[in-house]
């Protein structure tokens, strides 16, 4: 059995902002699959007590002074833009109302 | 829709409100929360960035000493308990304001969980409970261009400013709260007042509603009593205390006519509107994004140490709560006048007239008289008002000195509010000292007597009652500023006759 | 005079000390070279001549003027092309990239250009590190000077082959999970990863943040030592960065070169040294053991039981922290927009960008570490995977207690021919089967040659615990003493 569909390998192209080709999603869903039955072999460890890792160094309260340090001139903040006007990077109209915090 | 809306009164009489409240709080800090960007406000665009808050190609955070420490003061304040190990995770969402297209936040790691908040309500105690205290990033600030009024639909492009991207948030969230019934408006007000004045106590925030410093997120749902708690709504963009409380209000009369009607709510994100004091429909959360949380890996945990925690501890300033206690007792209020001095918002500046010298009588008498009357006429904030604690204290000791009057003071008093500066200053520039110099005054006086002979006579002959006629041409030509009391003495004494 | 192209840094840097070449003449030998032999090796993505020879002007003149010179003033170093240098290219090998000029260094150029060193200009790779070979390169694949044909390892297949083409003696790779090792291997060349934390990552273009550490690449082990002690050290811009000193990695070179090991006791992993490796590879790994030991050595097997669960966990680890770390190329702030025609909403405009931004490989990853990260999927897929890590740095810090280093074959098989393995993107994976645990752990690992099959060059990986680097230098300086050198065909 396939460890994930076509359909659902169309989904993480959306959540990945990738606007991927049709023939791009029968090439991906086949290779997806063969990386995920791999991948998944991680299954078989037994660590159900063991803590997980999301860092390797053994380090805490690495903290800043509140001090004020030099910012980017407005022109290098822009340097890179695409498209910028009013000193602002410009984009395109936004569709999707979809703000979080 | 038509359909009438039901009135709040039928809608507590027949359903239970639950509400809960989300707040962000923006940190006074000098910098930014993982970059040393300066957080002032008001820049022009971009010029407070650098490569970590604009979230170019290999920058990294370093977070903020002086932002970890005020969120653990706010947890303490807020009577939670500090963890000993947290981590940051990085919420994934696309959208332009946000750099990273992920915010640096806190999932099921906050820095301060489980504490509670006493509020007032009409006098009344009410705990609200605590479910956390977090750190997050803010976002920049997106300008819609082309559409009518400056929102996204219709605009036609987008202008996108970083400066106000990664300053320090706080999110403080509460339990849900249900049993608060008709009063639920009024318990999701008194929460927010509350929370701003501990916040404002801890000087962590300047805690603005109206310049965005201090967010609110108001959650509401209903229920029919013993059932279920209903589907609640997220309402954004509250803006200020008294949107608080209408938006809650506003909502619940809405899901309840939608509920009478036989429909259902729907899980969503909601707008509150200052214009209309209605809620609109945003995004719905069933269709919301997977955030994918993770444990942020360019950030090592937080583990606060305990004798740090504990130092904090020791230094909080006394709460506000306890602070107006004692305040109430020092100036021997009762609890009416200590309710309508919190109702007027001016704790806070009776309390530094006070310091500044002025007596707590004259200093209740001046905000609550004057200065809130006016503030209710222009509609600002009392303490927005124009005059200071110490330009008040300094207009009540010329009064006491004698050099004003009470209607004198007043009269200084709108110009002060004006702007034009310190009450001696606006006295002196504008000629309005109570006339003392006893021989302007006799002269004045001996002046109105040889004007008016009749009077005179009339009063020597024991008709001390038509003096007033002569105290009234005397205030005329000294322009109002001699005291009318004084002036009578005087004019009896000229005359001989004992008053 | 002998080509200056031939000399190791150590003796570059004598030689501009002691004034008897100019850093300009260095660098402009070097140049040369890349002049003459680039069009085929295909090591850089751009070349900064000018940059370079202002440098190198800089650092004759402050000889000159009698000002004191870092250890290795005037010596060019090359620096692949996932760090970002202030108004220098940098694309990480992607079409995304491709006319970014960042407003800032990284913090490791900032220390190469504090010392003195030359840059020569910025190194292929696979697009964002994310490959074995090169051939994920937006701008064409880099080939391998020992066979034209065959590929120089990856991702930092530019950094190694620039080395091997004696285009440069220096130059800095980074390692996720064998990007600087691997090549380093295949090249006949030394790499190393140092400890995660002792390298800074700031202004290293994020693949997988927790495993991503940048570092030295060198024809010898003490140059890679003295480059190592150049980047090395604590980032205050870096969170992860560690607030120690660097370990004295090139007094430790510098004793190994003795060929003596006396009292070094060395682990041989029993799962990396059976199966899996080609028997030329396996031959010569086996030759350097009998070296070891013949140099003082004392080797004994030790078993790592959950390495074998290392590529399967680095698979989810790495792209999960991928898909959110390359969120941000969305054509907004900087580089590629595709697809704006005034009527598109940003979301296409985005997903466009993207699309076209990204190659395959990164496609596949991001994609995958999407997944991996979804609700319902993070407990069984990335969860567990951190579990397994744990596991792995587990075994290491058991063999740790037994053995001063582990010692293996630093890749399953030798310099493959361009095209071989892109058609299966798995197959591609195996060639960091040996390399990627010590990224999982965070301690450091050094490939140093070992020997030849069929001609083309293998790599002994030593792996050292974490924040003893030192041990591994000693170890890769004895063992580069008795064995080699070895140089590829002339181009």
């Amino acid at each position: 059995m396939a460890a994930i569909s076509r359909e659902e390998v169309a989904h993480l192209a959306r959540l990945s902002r990738l606007a991927v080709t049709e023939e791009e999603l029968d090439t991906l869903a086949g290779q997806l699959d063969v990386i995920l039955q791999a991948v998944a072999q991680v299954g078989e460890v037994t660590a159900a007590d063991i803590p997980p890792t999301s860092h390797s160094v053994p380090l805490t309260n690495v903290l800043r002074d509140d001090v004020v340090a030099s910012c980017l001139t407005p022109q290098e903040a822009l340097s890179g833009a695409p498209d910028a006007a009013e000193q602002r990077f410009r984009v395109p109209r936004i569709l999707d109302e979809d703000v979080a915090s | 829709m038509t359909t009438t809306l039901p009135a709040y009164d039928e809608v507590v009489a027949r359903y239970e409100p639950v509400i809960g409240l989300e707040t962000h709080v923006e940190l006074g800090t000098n910098t930014k929360m993982f970059c040393g960007c300066p957080t002032d406000f008001g820049g022009a665009p971009n010029t407070r960035v650098c490569p970590v808050c604009l979230g170019l190609p290999g920058s990294l955070p370093v977070a903020n000493r002086a932002a970890v420490e005020a969120t653990i003061r706010i947890g303490l304040a807020l009577n939670c308990s500090i963890a000993q190990w947290c981590r940051f995770a990085r919420k994934n969402y696309y959208y332009p304001d946000m750099p990273k297209n992920y915010q640096i936040s806190q999932y099921d790691e906050p820095l301060c969980v489980d504490g509670y908040l006493d509020v007032e309500v009409n006098g009344e105690p009410v705990r609200i409970s605590i479910e956390r205290v977090h750190m997050e990033e803010d976002t920049g600030k997106t300008l819609h261009v082309g559409g009518a009024t400056g929102r996204i639909h219709g605009a036609t492009e987008s202008l996108v400013d970083y400066n106000r991207a990664g300053i320090p948030l706080v999110e403080i969230v509460t339990k849900p709260i249900p049993g608060a019934g008709a009063m639920a408006p009024e318990v999701a007000r008194a929460y927010v007042t509350e929370l701003r004045d501990v916040l404002r106590s801890l000087g962590v925030s300047d805690v603005r509603m109206e310049e965005g410093s201090l967010r609110c997120d108001v959650n509401t749902s209903l229920n029919l009593p013993g059932e279920q708690w209903g589907t609640r709504t997220e309402t954004k963009n509250v803006n200020s205390l008294r949107s608080v409380e209408r938006a809650v209000r506003s909502e619940m009369i809405r899901q309840a006519s939608v509920l009478a009607a036989g429909g259902r709510i729907t899980q969503e994100t909601r707008h509150f509107h200052e214009d209309t004091g209605d809620t609109t429909s945003g995004r719905s959360k069933e269709t919301a994004t997977d955030y994918r949380y993770f444990p942020e890996p360019d950030l090592v945990p937080i583990a606060p140490d305990p004798t740090w925690v504990a130092e904090l501890k020791a230094a909080l300033p006394e709460l506000p709560r306890l602070h107006r206690r004692r305040l109430q007792q020092e100036w021997g209020l009762s609890d009416p006048d200590m309710q309508s001095i919190l109702n007027a918002g001016a704790v806070e500046l009776i309390e530094a007239t006070i310091a500044a010298g002025a007596t707590p009588t004259a200093a209740r008498k001046w905000w609550l008289g004057e200065l809130s009357r006016r503030a209710n006429e222009t509609g600002v904030e009392l303490a927005d008002i124009g005059a200071t604690p110490v330009q008040v204290a300094e207009l009540q000791g010329l009064v006491d000195a004698g050099k004003l009057t009470d209607k004198l003071a007043r009269t200084v008093l709108e110009h002060v509010v004006a702007g034009e500066g310190s009450p001696a200053k606006i006295m002196a520039d504008r000629k309005l000292e109570v006339v003392s110099d006893t021989g302007a005054l006799t002269a004045a006086v001996d002046e109105a007597i040889a004007a008016n002979p009749a009077i005179a006579d009339k009063v020597r002959g024991g008709k001390v009652a038509a003096a007033g006629a002569l105290v009234g041409a005397v205030m005329k030509t000294t322009r109002g500023q001699a005291d009318a009391k004084t002036v009578r003495e005087l004019i009896l004494e000229r005359l001989g006759v004992q008053g | 005079m002998t080509d200056l192209t031939s000399f190791s840094a150590a003796e570059l840097a004598g030689l501009v000390a002691r004034g008897e070449s100019s850093a300009v003449e260095v660098t402009q030998a070097h140049l040369d070279r890349i002049s003459a032999v680039d069009d085929r090796v295909h090591a850089f993505l751009h070349v900064d001549t000018e940059g370079a020879l202002d440098a190198a002007r800089d650092v004759d003149s402050r000889r000159a003027a009698g000002e004191p010179l870092g250890p290795l003033a005037g010596v060019p170093v090359a620096v692949k092309d996932v760090l970002t240098t202030k108004g220098v290219p940098t694309t990480a090998g992607s079409k995304i990239l491709a006319d970014w000029r960042p407003p800032y260094d990284s913090t490791i150029v900032r220390r190469l250009r504090a010392a003195g060193t030359v840059m020569l200009g910025k190194t292929n790779m696979d697009e964002f590190a994310m490959g074995s070979s090169t051939e994920y390169s937006a701008f064409g694949p880099t080939h391998n000077p020992w066979d034209l044909s065959r590929i120089p390892g990856g991702s930092g297949g530019g950094s190694s082959a620039a080395l091997a083409a004696y285009e440069t003696p220096l130059s800095i790779g980074s390692d996720t999970g064998g990007s600087i090792r691997q090549p380093g291997a295949v090249t006949g060349t030394v790499g190393v990863k140092p400890t995660y934390g002792g390298t800074s990552r700031y202004g290293l273009i994020a693949f997988s943040s927790s495993l991503d550490t940048p570092g030295p690449c060198a024809r010898t082990v003490l140059d890679a030592a003295l480059l190592h002690e150049v980047i090395g050290g604590h980032d205050p811009l870096d969170s992860t960065s560690i607030p120690a000193p660097v370990p004295d990695v090139v007094a430790a070179a510098r004793l190994g070169a003795s060929g003596d090991l006396t009292g070094v006791r060395l682990g041989v992993v029993r799962e990396f040294a059976g199966e899996g490796a080609e028997p030329g590879v396996l031959a010569a790994f086996r030759a350097a053991v009998e070296t070891l030991t013949k140099l003082g050595a004392e080797v004994v097997e030790v078993s790592c039981p959950h390495f074998q669960y290392a590529l399967p966990a680095y698979y989810l680890i790495a792209p999960s922290e991928c898909s959110s770390n390359l969120a941000r190329f969305d054509g907004v702030r900087f580089g590629l927009r595709v697809g704006d025609d005034g009527i598109r909403s940003l979301e296409e405009v985005m997903s466009a960008t993207r699309e076209a931004g990204f190659g395959p490989e990164v496609k596949r990853r991001v994609m995958l570490g999407t997944y991996a990260l979804s609700s319902g999927y993070y407990d069984a897929y990335y969860g567990q995977a951190q579990k397994v890590r744990t596991l792995i740095s587990r075994d290491f810090t058991t063999a740790f207690d037994q053995v001063d280093a582990l010692i293996s074959p630093t890749t399953p098989f030798v310099a493959f021919q361009v095209g071989a393995r892109t058609a299966d993107p798995y197959q591609m994976y195996l060639a960091d089967l040996f390399t990627i645990p010590s990224n999982l752990y965070g301690g450091p690992g050094i490939s140093v040659p070992c020997g030849l099959a069929d001609g083309l060059p293998v790599g002994l990986q030593v792996m050292a615990p974490t924040m003893a680097d030192d041990r591994m230098y000693r170890v890769a300086a004895a063992l580069e003493s008795a064995v080699g050198p070895f140089t590829p065909p002339a181009l």
